[in-house]
């Protein structure tokens, strides 16, 4: 039981912080030049944005999820199996930050969530 | 038409390929060797929680991580969530290689086939727009 909850708190809770990130940075703009000094300057100006704000505090409790859930099971087991934020922030994409998500992507996410079952029945 | 990612786009996914397995590998080994945590009593939890921060491990693990989320920020400023989130995901080879290689687990044939498939996802939607919505910039 501990471990689902855990399993998602940081699939769903993560995503969603994923997800509160990805606004903060697409109202904040986009990265002109690979350079230090322009990715410091977002990156400082993305502090401004709450969703930011909301996105790390979620981030962090899932963070906090993923340690207790190593610290029992295997590494190899447990990433993977993150994966099924895929299908959570596909949704995401569409309903909170009002991207299109093509056939194609849905079939690229159908297929890693078909992986992620092989590697749950890989246990 | 789909319009293709930037160069920079691509090298920020790849720094998070990197530096995201890389982190979760070293939380796992310092995990690994502070022990599992009793979330009872809470002065245990506590004791514990300060055990696993300790660790050098642990701390060169999370920077690790803070790097792959710096990558993921600037990636998001570029292009689609749905389109950053898969394509990192083939991270995921590269955790089951490192905890095979480094911390010396045992990975079934299904599991390596599991991550083939989710490698093969990625592949799919690789070939996607990239971004389907306009920054306010």
């Amino acid at each position: 039981m501990l471990q689902l909850v855990l399993f998602a708190m940081v699939i769903v809770v993560g995503t969603g912080g994923e997800l509160c990130v990805g606004r903060a940075m697409k109202e904040t703009g986009e990265l002109e030049r690979l350079h230090p000094g322009d990715a410091a300057s977002l990156i400082w100006r993305a502090l401004r944005s709450q969703w930011l704000w909301i996105g790390i505090t979620m981030m962090a409790l899932a963070f906090f999820s993923l340690l207790a859930l190593l610290s029992f099971e295997k590494v190899s087991f447990v990433v993977p199996v993150t994966a099924l934020s895929y299908l959570v922030g596909a949704l995401g994409g569409i309903f909170f930050l009002g991207e299109r998500v093509e056939r194609q992507r849905w079939i690229g996410i159908g297929l890693v969530c078909f992986g992620v079952t092989l590697v749950l029945m890989g246990k | 038409m789909p319009s293709r990612p930037h160069l920079k786009t691509y090298i920020l996914i790849a720094i998070m390929i990197v530096a995201g397995p890389t982190g979760n590998l070293l939380i796992a080994k310092g995990m690994r060797q502070a022990g599992a945590l009793r979330f009872w009593p809470p002065g245990q939890l506590l004791h514990d929680f300060l055990r696993v921060f300790g660790s050098l491990t642990i701390w060169i693990g999370i920077a690790s991580l803070l790097t792959f989320i710096v990558a993921n920020m600037l990636a998001l400023s570029l292009a689609d969530y749905s389109f950053v989130q898969p394509a990192a995901a083939l991270g995921y080879g590269v955790v089951a290689v490192l905890a095979y290689l480094v911390l010396h687990e045992s990975v079934s044939p299904l599991r390596w086939l599991g991550i083939g498939v989710i490698c093969f996802g990625v592949a799919f939607v690789r070939n996607t727009n990239p971004n389907t919505t306009e920054s306010s910039s």
